[in-house]
């Protein structure tokens, strides 16, 4: 009966309110105190995005492209004239064998290589829909995508210029005769069949950087406390692990949103992503992903022995997230090993959540089998801390 | 529903405690009574720290057992944390923080009623109000130490545990804080207190002594002292280190120590002793003269750590 009593009791006293909102207080000061910790958590956003948005073009111009015209007709020299004076192809050879030019987009000398057949203008004229040979070297989606639809429109109105009567696509539609284009531009993507669109990014920077900043500073949360001796001040309280740990990461969770929310400014107005889903449960996906993030930091803060080992272990856990997660390379290419890993990790589905919000206005139904994933890494996670979260200093 | 059962505010025995090869605490068992200051005493590694976070609940021993105001010191360490104040030997409180939101987060950890009032009466008790709102790190080592001694009395423990709280700290300060001890006690608090200094150790009710993980002696000065074979000559003369080292070769001369023109001349057996230090006083080429003293407690305890020096190994190098 006694023993039943304290039992209730001492479960009871796992959790506290008040002790807990102790220790948040307390975070959030010294945190507030921490004027390096605090650039940090402005700065990395602000300088990443404009990095990965800027330096880092998702629409380069200018790439080298080879012309192998073996039809010498006057739309072959029209359509090379207007690859010319468009933007995104430098030609860089035009007189190359097709073996030369394969070899040359082989070792990357050229992203494009554009093959007009022999016979091309003259199958044209008699109408017989020939094909354009368009390869390109996809090994980067984001590097040819642009180029390849601009390919597209140029071709369209190369024909359109230069097509007399029937042949002309606007005569033919006025006509009503034939709903076909004259000749087809037939592409292959080269090494990498999955051409990612260049919206990817940005969403996805926003797990990365969310990731790297919130594991390191709450992986520093209770490993600081050791170093400086004030662990065993906090052991000697009535403090449980829980409230230490959940109060520790709340100051951070309030960061995360902020970090979040400057991304999101940046996305939407530096580089017009488009928001096709709703805001507030992109908000509410945020924060899973951060909590999940989060419990991650502090459980690696409560194996680490000091600061130096929470950011090495830091490391451990950011590169397969930024490697695995689908956000630098497509997840679908990686291995079966690799997406195994990968399904493991917050950031894999939170890329796909918020892709999914931003850019497909995807709600509930289509989001729920990626967010029950995030709860439960954040159970098993939050476990593994308060296991490992010593409450003496054996 | 024990918490005033209890007789003796620490009751433990028979505790050890292993870093790895190193056996730290090896059988420690005491006894500290209610209202009374108990001096901890002990070389530099000699377990005293370990020992205390034994008690305290910090540290799990690896075998023994006993109770800490009443509460078993394996199983009921969350009531232990409640109830008892610790001082830890490194100061540790958040320096990055402020002198009340320490105590401000001390208050609510330990879900103080009125918490406002009780900080701000704390703080004027310390003579701090005016300096409440300076980073705690900014503070000197007499002032960190005040602060620590209120923070860890703030939620009214009926046992301090202080290790080593006056090292570093200049004598007036000390005076101060051993005053403040002594009305602790008064009030019925107990108190087990490290300490490196013999003037404090005198200021105790009960003193154990510690060395090499090894509890030594325990009780009252007095008792300490008498329970020891130990003698004691005082010679007075000049060029006392000379004779020092001469007396320290012969026979019943356990130790010596130089204090200015005095000479303490420490042995086990009385008879060679007084033997030895009359034949160095009389070979003396300066003149010098000699009495038999009473022994002190310093006396008694570096006699004690000499004796138990290398037996068992040395652990106490490590640490």
């Amino acid at each position: 009966m006694k023993r039943a009593a304290r039992k209730i009791a001492r479960h009871i006293e796992l959790f506290s309110l008040a002790r807990w909102w102790g220790i948040v207080l307390k975070e959030f000061l010294q945190l507030k105190r921490d004027r390096i910790t605090f650039a940090m958590i402005i700065g990395i956003p602000i300088l990443q995005i404009l990095l990965f948005g800027y330096a880092i073009n998702s629409d380069p111009k200018h790439l080298p492209t080879a012309v192998i015209a073996a039809d010498h007709s006057e739309f072959s020299r029209s359509f090379i004239a207007g690859l010319k004076n468009s933007d995104y192809f430098a030609i860089s050879a035009e007189h190359l064998s097709e073996a030369e030019a394969q070899s040359a987009l082989a070792r990357g000398e050229i992203q494009f290589m554009v093959n007009i057949p022999a016979d091309f203008s003259r199958r044209l004229v008699r109408g017989e829909h020939p094909a354009l040979l368009v390869e390109a070297d996809a090994t980067d989606p984001m590097a040819t995508g642009m180029a390849l639809s601009a390919l597209q429109q140029l071709a369209a109105a190369v024909a359109a210029r230069d097509l007399k009567g029937v042949l002309n696509p606007q005569a033919r539609q006025a006509a009503a005769f034939a709903p076909q284009d004259p000749f087809e531009i037939r592409i292959h993507r080269r090494y990498n069949p999955e051409a990612d669109t260049h919206y990817n990014i940005i969403p996805g920077l926003m797990g990365v950087i969310l990731t790297m900043t919130l594991v390191m500073l709450t992986g520093l949360a209770m490993t600081r406390e050791r170093e400086r001796g004030t662990m065993e001040n906090l052991l000697a309280t009535p403090v449980t692990p829980i409230e230490v740990m959940s109060g520790k990461i709340m100051p951070y969770i309030a960061i995360g949103l902020i970090q979040a929310s400057i991304i999101l400014i940046a996305a939407r107005y530096l580089f017009n992503v488009p928001f096709a889903g709703s805001l507030p449960t992109l908000y509410l996906i945020i924060l899973i992903f951060v909590t999940a993030t989060l419990t991650v930091g502090i459980t690696l803060s409560s194996i680490a022995q000091n600061q130096l080992q929470a950011v090495q272990l830091g490391f451990f856990y950011f590169l397969p997230s930024l490697l695995l997660s689908g956000f630098m390379f497509p997840f679908r290419g990686m291995p079966q090993w690799a997406q195994i890993i990968g399904e493991v990790l917050p950031l894999t589905h939170f890329n796909r959540l918020i892709r999914g919000i931003l850019l497909k206005g995807n709600s509930w139904p289509e989001l729920w089998p990626e967010i029950w994933p995030l709860l439960l890494f954040i159970a098993v996670a939050m476990g593994i801390a308060v296991k490992f979260y010593r409450r003496t200093l054996d | 529903m024990n918490a005033d059962a209890f007789q003796y505010a620490i009751d433990v025995r028979g505790l050890n405690k292993h870093f790895g090869p190193r056996h730290v605490v090896r059988d420690v068992s005491l006894k500290v009574g209610r209202g009374e200051i108990f001096g901890f005493l002990g070389p530099n590694g000699s377990g005293k720290t370990t020992s205390i976070r034994l008690m305290c609940g910090l540290l799990t021993p690896d075998s023994g057992e006993g109770t800490c105001l009443g509460y078993d010191i394996l199983s009921q360490q969350a009531e232990i944390r409640r109830h008892v104040g610790y001082m830890t030997q490194r100061f540790s409180f958040w320096e990055d923080l402020t002198l009340r939101e320490n105590l401000d987060f001390i208050a609510r950890v330990y879900a103080m009623p009125d918490r406002r009032n009780c900080v701000e009466r704390t703080l004027e008790e310390l003579g701090l109000s005016a300096r409440a709102r300076q980073r705690t790190g900014a503070l000197s080592g007499g002032w960190k130490q005040r602060l620590a001694l209120a923070a860890c009395m703030l939620h009214k423990p009926k046992l301090l545990l202080l290790d080593e709280p006056t090292a570093g700290v200049d004598p007036a300060a000390r005076r101060d804080f051993w005053e403040e001890l002594h009305r602790l006690a008064a009030e019925g608090i107990s108190i087990l207190v490290s300490t490196h200094y013999m003037d404090e150790a005198e200021r105790c009710h009960k003193l154990a002594y510690i060395a090499y993980g090894k509890l030594l002696a325990q009780g009252t000065a007095a008792e300490i002292v008498a329970a020891q074979p130990l003698r004691t000559w005082s010679i007075h003369g000049r060029n006392l280190a000379a004779l020092s080292q001469e007396l320290r070769q012969k026979e019943g001369v356990a130790q010596t120590v130089v204090f200015g023109d005095l000479l303490h001349v420490s042995g086990d057996n009385p008879a060679l002793l007084e033997q030895s230090v009359r034949r160095a006083v009389e070979s003396a080429p300066e003149k010098v003269r000699c009495e038999q003293i009473a022994t002190s407690i310093e006396d008694v305890f570096i006699y004690m750590m000499n004796r138990s020096d290398g037996e068992e190994g040395s652990p106490g190098e490590h640490g």
